[in-house]
């Protein structure tokens, strides 16, 4: 009855249905169905950003009237409060979170920096909602009481940054949420880095003389300087995309004033706080061209983030 | 031969900061988590857990939607997410090789890269523009999220299982995907689960792409296809409005979303932490 096989060689038939070929068919079609998916989320951005590419063209990226009334729409408010405030959360987390990083990984003993790092990448899994409720409920009304004192110490004319009135909601606020919560990524991504430049480095400088200090800031760090550079792309990624905390505390008020004191609003917030009450096509298509942007903006610097971390030779593990 | 003095100031002072940052974001930390614990732990009754939101103006009532709503969304994502991160995983740690599965590494990383506002909008053009907010709308959103992650987290546990205990397998005659199903998964198992652990705590605080997907809604939310509220979008919505009372269910909330998020992070680290200490590295 039945036929007999060279041995050694399993039927097609039996290899289908010992579901050899099948498993590796389905998991075939998922590691596909990845390209599909990203090809598609561009596709449909692309596709629904159609009306208000094609009647703003590249002034929406120049424009600053946000009028949805009357159906004008210009992002530059919103990229102009998402650079700055990335901008400036990453002045304030860098040195912050450098610093952390150079003692969790030269001075800390390890048992020490391992608990450490366990805390801080612990703060870097706290909800950005969270940090935002934070941020709105006791952020934004310390700094209410407290920056009115120091403004009116510069008297009647305030430098630009420090002008205009102030209700907390504000550049500012939005600035120290987002520099909490990047910090960690730099602290955990820079120290991973550090960690890996060679012991022998160390060594050699120390044995010339130099102080520990020296040893770490003119050899350790320009080693491992790509891989932390890597880490503030990886970190100024996520600034850019933070929308909960931002959208929180930032005012949500499409104005350019220059000044950290006034409200803003950034990209990633403007969406969340308008698309679902955006009435009419030109409302909705412009919010997902300014989605659109985003998109491209973060792939950019993700790609550069992970070719710099690659080109210090360490393989980033945190996420 | 001596140091001089300003080389030991400078040595001291910087090495004193860079402690002083530590500090300050482990401080941070402490802050974040204490404030909410107070201000949630005094917000908290057992209302919370049992009652749908009230009105603005009556006192009392509970997120029992949110909690519920939530964990319909986040079991829906993962029944997304994870299957097809792991079986794309195991494609690319075990069959993969060249240039295909190099494309889908970039474009996995790149997926993980997109905000979550931005995958927002693509389940929002795509599914809620046809079929309206949905728990399954959010689900979606929140699955397409934890694909990359799942994905990532499976080929690493998986290239980390030794070569020889595949050829042992395949050895006695099991055939590829029974080696894989048999030796090879169950050698990871430790590192898997916490994987899907640490993936399912991110998502679970994840709230900018539910607002315009499973939107929000004031009571239950019966079946998967209506909107429905969940804890981070109340959080949101709460902390924002002017009422103190609402403020204070928002601490309350928050203080059960951490709580959770937290202990999952927690408790996946340890799995790993435990399994490690037993291989010799």
């Amino acid at each position: 009855m039945h036929e007999i096989r060279p041995q050694g060689r399993i039927s097609f038939v039996r290899r289908v249905l010992s579901g050899d070929n099948m498993a590796q068919t389905v998991a075939f079609i998922c590691a596909t169905l990845i390209l599909v998916i990203t090809a598609a989320l561009v596709f449909e951005l692309w596709v629904h950003s159609a009306l208000s590419r094609e009647k703003f063209g590249f002034h929406f990226l120049a424009t600053s009237t946000w009028d949805p009334v009357a159906g004008n729409f210009g992002a530059l408010p919103f990229i102009y409060g998402t650079v700055v405030t990335s901008a400036l959360a990453l002045l304030i987390a860098v040195p912050f979170g450098v610093g952390a990083a150079i003692f969790l990984a030269e001075l800390a003993p390890p048992k020490l920096s391992d608990a450490m790092t366990f805390l801080i990448e612990l703060l870097a899994a706290v909800p950005s909602v969270i940090i935002g409720l934070i941020g709105f409920l006791v952020l934004v009304p310390l700094l209410s009481a407290v920056v009115p004192p120091i403004k009116d110490l510069f008297g009647d004319h305030p430098p630009f940054f420090f002008s205009g009135p102030f209700y907390g909601t504000s550049i500012l606020a939005a600035c120290l949420v987002l520099s909490v919560m990047i910090a960690p990524y730099i602290i955990s991504v820079s120290r991973e880095v550090l960690l890996a430049v060679p012991k022998d480095l160390r060594e050699a400088a120390l044995a010339l003389g130099a102080t520990r200090w020296e040893t770490t800031w003119q050899v350790v760090v320009p080693h491992a300087r790509r891989g932390i550079m890597g880490s503030v792309f990886l970190a100024l990624a996520r600034a850019l995309g933070e929308t909960m905390a931002v959208t929180m505390v930032v005012g949500g008020t499409p104005k350019i004033t220059g000044s950290l004191l006034s409200a803003g609003d950034s990209m990633a917030s403007v969406i969340a706080s308008q698309l679902t009450e955006a009435v009419g096509n030109m409302y909705i298509s412009s919010l997902i061209e300014v989605g659109l942007v985003l998109f491209g903006i973060s792939i950019v610097l993700n790609a550069a983030a992970r070719l710099m971390i690659l080109a210090t030779g360490t393989q980033e593990t945190s996420r | 031969m001596k140091l001089s003095f300003r080389r030991k100031a400078v040595n001291a002072v910087m090495l004193a900061l860079t402690g002083v940052c530590t500090v300050v974001a482990v401080g941070l930390l402490f802050f974040v988590l204490g404030y909410l614990f107070v201000q949630g732990g005094f917000s908290l009754s057992w209302d919370f857990f049992t009652k749908l939101p009230v009105p603005v103006g009556e006192m009392g009532g509970g997120m029992a939607n949110a909690l519920l709503g939530s964990a319909k969304v986040v079991l829906l994502a993962t029944c997304i997410g994870v299957p097809i991160g792991f079986l794309a995983g195991v494609y690319l740690a075990e069959y993969a090789g060249g240039a295909y599965a190099s494309v889908i590494r970039f474009v996995t990383d790149l997926l993980n890269g997109i905000p979550s506002i931005v995958i927002g909008i693509f389940v929002y053009t795509m599914v809620v523009a046809r079929y309206g907010f949905s728990t399954y709308s959010g689900g979606i959103a929140l699955g397409i999220m934890m694909i990359p992650i799942a994905l990532r987290s499976t080929e690493e546990f998986l290239r980390s299982v030794p070569g020889a205990l595949r050829e042992g397998a395949m050895a006695l005659g099991a055939t590829k995907s029974r080696t894989i199903a048999t030796v090879v998964v169950p050698a990871a198992m430790r590192g898997l689960i916490s994987g899907m652990m640490l993936n399912l705590a991110r998502v679970s605080g994840e709230t900018a792409p539910l607002l315009f997907t499973a939107f929000g809604n004031q009571f239950w939310s019966p079946g998967w296809a209506q909107p429905t509220a969940t804890l981070p979008a109340m959080i949101y919505a709460y902390a924002v409005s002017p009422y103190p009372d609402w403020h204070r269910q928002a601490w309350a909330a928050g203080f059960v979303l951490l709580t959770m998020v937290l202990f999952i992070n927690i408790t996946a680290r340890s799995i790993v932490a435990s399994g490690s200490s037993h291989k010799s590295r």
